[in-house]
């Protein structure tokens, strides 16, 4: 492999695993939001 | 346990009481979301497109846009740990436990990706991904220590000790970063001198100096938005397994 695939992995692996890490704490934040009561979720 | 309000109290409004929202967004964390996003896309441009190859280091330059701010927010984010732990500690409060959780969780994933990008880093620079010396063998140690804290938290045990055990391991475990980041002082190795709260490449100039400081102030906001959500996010776990429990209790009641 060239000096730029590794230049891109480390750039592409960096933004897709936060990626799906946001998408991950997003969606599950979502399918908490309805089992709890209105009150459990009132952020500023 | 003393109970208290999410992350950010809910203020009083003219307009009468806060909307309830239905995840873990609010209008502050779009904002900075939006702010993180196009500080991100900014990134990209100036980190691969615009920053000329460094005289010294060639295009893998490039790699340490990633690698610096990474590990930068790993080390805010045990530190984080450590003082919410102190707090919990102190106050006793679930706050401070989830909030120190939380931080903990990003800092093992922002690490593991410092670790990844040093790994590119390194197969083009010495020829392997991975070399048993200072830097790299005090960066496993560390590595592994927030691993154990996140591995004593899914422990079975009830919340207060969970919390303790969990808080004394968090302000333990800081010590690690002094002696990871000092390595390559103290000990002679390969990892090249410090970069980040030391030298940031005294060499390094105009643009390059402009995207690694670029890079170091979009990650750490992007750690602050997803510290906010991981913390509502655990916020809300927490709630929905107190009404599980309640609602078994209740169940439990009602055929006795």
């Amino acid at each position: 492999m060239s000096s730029t695939a590794y230049i891109a992995a480390a750039w592409v692996g960096t933004f897709v695993t936060i990626a799906a890490y946001a998408a991950w704490i997003l969606r599950r934040g979502r399918r908490m939001s309805k089992l709890v009561d209105e009150s459990d979720r009132r952020w500023m | 346990m003393t109970i208290q309000q999410p992350v950010e109290p809910v203020p009083p409004t003219s307009g009468g009481r806060v909307a309830a929202s239905t995840s873990t967004s609010s209008r502050g964390t779009r904002i900075l979301g939006f702010a993180v996003l196009a500080g991100l896309v900014a990134l990209v441009i100036f980190g691969v497109f615009i920053s000329p190859p460094d005289a010294e280091l060639g295009e893998t330059i490039r790699i340490l846009y990633m690698h610096v701010p990474t590990v930068s927010a790993a080390y805010v984010a045990f530190v984080v740990t450590a003082i919410a732990s102190g707090m919990y500690l102190w106050r006793r409060s679930e706050f401070w436990d989830l909030l120190g959780a939380s931080s903990a969780e990003l800092g093992v994933l922002f690490f593991a990706l410092t670790i990844f990008n040093g790994m590119m880093w390194g197969k083009i620079t010495w020829g392997v991904f991975w070399r048993w010396e200072p830097r790299l063998t005090t960066t496993t140690v560390l590595f592994l220590t927030y691993l154990g804290y996140l591995a004593v938290r899914q422990v079975p045990s009830n919340v207060r000790t969970r919390g303790t055990v969990s808080a004394v391991i968090g302000i333990l475990a800081v010590v690690n970063i002094p002696i990871t980041h000092k390595a390559v002082d103290w000990w002679r190795g390969l990892h090249q001198e410090k970069t980040i709260f030391g030298t940031v490449d005294p060499d390094m100039r105009g643009t390059q100096l402009f995207t690694a400081y670029l890079a170091l102030v979009v990650f750490l906001g992007l750690f602050v938005w997803l510290l906010i959500h991981r913390f509502r996010l655990a916020w809300l776990t927490e709630r929905a397994e107190d009404r599980g429990l309640d609602t078994a209790i209740a169940e439990r009641r009602a055929e006795a």
